[in-house]
């Protein structure tokens, strides 16, 4: 049973082969682009997302930031699909794999440090040390700075791949025991059945919260470079 | 269709004055309107929509067919006798 527990997280494969880059381009079928004036509400719908979502997140940010709009936009709805379809039955999820979330921030975060650093030095070398910081402080707080910077695309992977992994686990565990309890108790397996239908719905949350937070905070390390 | 000014009063006749054939017409007239005006895409998009998810979920569940048959409980054999049994 603690096999069969982690065995929907291993990388799918058919006949020998890996399939999981077809898994993660199958999102992008879901966001046709169109070159009409007046599309469908499916484009429409979409669109006015995207709109809405990009215009909250850059609003912050100047010219040079905001040229990351497209990155960013493209960050969000693939994590946000990704996550939502693998709460389909059996589907893999390629944001549960740590390698997979490690891809996507350290070179998002690398970006942001690189172009911090090439464009404005000093600023960028006075976030080590935060004003009013007593003298005899200085060393330590510089090394702190260092590595909580270091830290920074480790949490968003962690983060990421956390959340994901933990919610589908759950969700797993939980359905495991309604159905065991199906023979045993009805009445219990309905109370543990509507608890998975409440993780499920905060499931779905979870999904698209991760996706917000994941780019959000890789534009407010943008912002902070900028 | 084109009618003529003089076949007007014939035309007028040749309709259905039926209330199925009123309720047909007022359908055939929305029908028109929101082909014409409303759906701009010759596809259903719900139906593409909703025929995706569903070949995504049964091509995944082909894929971990494998794994499942192992989650099947097993049947015991009479001749067994139980730990419970014993105690």
């Amino acid at each position: 049973m603690n096999e069969n527990l982690f065995a929907s997280f291993a990388t799918p494969t058919m006949m020998g082969l890996p399939i999981v880059i077809l898994i993660i381009m199958f999102p992008s079928i879901l966001f046709p682009s169109s070159n009409r004036l007046i599309n469908n509400r499916l484009i429409s719908i979409q669109q006015w997302l995207v709109q809405l979502t990009s215009k909250q997140m850059m609003a912050i940010h100047n010219n040079k930031g905001q040229t990351w709009t497209l990155m960013l936009m493209s960050l969000i709805l693939f994590i946000g699909s990704t996550n939502l379809l693998g709460l389909l039955p059996h589907s893999f999820t390629p944001t549960t794999q740590l390698s997979m979330n490690l891809g996507m921030a350290i070179p998002l975060w690398a970006g942001t440090v690189f172009m911090g650093f090439r464009h404005k030095t000093k600023a960028a070398l006075a976030h080590f040390l935060p004003q009013g910081t007593p003298i005899f402080l200085i060393p330590m707080l510089v090394i702190i700075e260092t590595i909580s910077l270091f830290i920074q695309p480790m949490a968003l992977a962690v983060r990421l791949t956390a959340n994901i992994t933990a919610g589908h686990l759950l969700i797993h565990l939980i359905g495991g025991a309604t159905l065991a309890l199906m023979d045993i108790s009805p009445s219990t397996a309905l109370i543990t059945f509507i608890i998975l239908i409440l993780l499920t719905i905060l499931e779905f949350a979870v999904a698209m919260i991760q996706a917000y937070v994941f780019t959000l905070l890789v534009s407010l390390y943008l912002h902070d470079n900028t | 269709m084109d009618v003529k000014i003089g076949e007007l009063p014939s035309w007028k006749v040749m309709w259905d004055f039926t209330p199925k054939g009123i309720v047909g017409a007022f359908q055939r007239g929305y029908c028109c309107y929101y082909d014409k005006y409303e759906q701009v895409c010759q596809c259903e998009e719900r139906g593409r929509c909703w025929g995706f998810y569903g070949a995504y979920v049964l091509f995944n569940y082909c894929l971990s067919c494998k794994e499942l048959k192992c989650e099947r409980p097993h049947k015991h054999h009479q001749g067994e006798t139980s730990v419970d049994g014993a105690l």
